[in-house]
């Protein structure tokens, strides 16, 4: 039922998929972006407790969201390349971490210039965004320890383990405004149930949602091809590539 | 639109300064990384171009000693 994954373990197919896939990516996150960002900022009716302060959760909650979403993908990438020993995996570990570090700094940063208007304060060490500055840490730990290996191969699989470790800081993220004592609000929308904010704001946050998402996977995939590029650069294929786009 | 005029939309209820720094610092962020991404990309581009005229230069001079060595054969 799965054979059909197979041929994209092979380096030059994964990239020819990148290269069909990463159109429609960007294309979608400039719209889905820009419709919804605007959306909230501009039409969005302003919230009758927090007034127009509340409108940075058109960027808050989509970073948030994506910042763990984001981490899943690359512990899913990184067991797929400890298991099945899959390169092409690898290199998605190394592809996704520097961007899921930048959305996650954006998640902290959003919350916290809508922290100090709400609750007067830029910061508080409370489980929420404790858990969610571990994430950043996380994120870098697995950049850091890619890149300190000569061998990218013992870097790779020093990587994933922590990846694979820090999976357990995802639930903990989660459910820590209700484990715990918290500033921090209760969720705003949720699989299950309805979400607690009215249709007219809910919209464009979905829309920012899929937008922001689109851009992860935009700049993932496209560092993943870098990644091929550099690890691969001998190989035939590479070879083709460069020669063609010179037009030799 | 929600607002009355441009200088309420920029105003922001009074919340202008956090709304416009979250989302001023946040476009930063991500707009570095896709510069970033892009330069890294094309400085690939331009190791390969490196790589290929040393390998060029090594095939060159290859061929000059060879023919070095050829000549200097003849007047023997």
């Amino acid at each position: 039922m799965w054979k059909w994954l197979h041929p994209y373990a092979k380096t030059e197919r994964a990239f020819a998929l990148c290269s069909k896939l990463l159109p429609w990516c960007w294309g979608g996150a400039a719209l889905g972006l820009a419709i919804g960002l605007v959306w909230g900022l501009a039409f969005a009716p302003a919230d009758y407790q927090q007034g127009d302060s509340f409108r940075i959760i058109y960027l808050h909650v989509p970073s948030a969201i994506l910042s763990m979403g984001a981490y899943s993908g690359m512990a899913i990438a990184a067991f797929i390349g400890l298991v099945w020993q899959i390169r092409s995996a690898d290199m998605a570990v190394a592809a996704i971490a520097p961007v899921g570090a930048v959305v996650t700094f954006v998640a902290l940063f959003t919350g916290a210039a809508w922290g100090k208007p709400m609750w007067g304060t830029w910061w508080v060490w409370d489980a929420r965004l404790t858990s969610e500055l571990i994430l950043l840490f996380l994120y870098l730990g697995v950049m850091a320890l890619y890149q300190s290996f000569e061998d990218k191969q013992q870097g790779a699989k020093a990587a994933g383990i922590l990846a694979l470790v820090g999976v357990v800081n995802l639930p903990i993220i989660h459910y820590s405004v209700e484990w715990w004592n918290t500033l921090h609000q209760g969720a705003t929308i949720t699989k299950f149930g309805k979400p607690s904010i009215a249709p007219e704001m809910l919209w464009p946050l979905l829309i920012s949602i899929v937008g922001l998402g689109l851009l992860v996977a935009a700049l993932s995939l496209y560092r993943l091809q870098s990644e091929m590029i550099r690890r691969e650069m001998h190989r035939p294929w590479v070879q083709a590539m460069y020669r063609q786009q010179e037009g030799q | 639109m929600h607002f009355e005029s441009w200088s309420a939309f920029w105003a922001m209820g009074g919340y202008a300064f956090y709304v416009w720094l979250a989302f001023g610092v946040s476009g930063l962020a991500l707009l570095l990384l896709i510069v970033q991404s892009v330069k890294a990309r094309r400085s690939l581009q331009t190791t390969w171009q490196a790589e290929q005229a040393r390998q060029q230069r090594i095939a060159a001079s290859r061929a000059r000693q060879q023919q070095n060595s050829k000549l200097a054969e003849e007047v023997d």
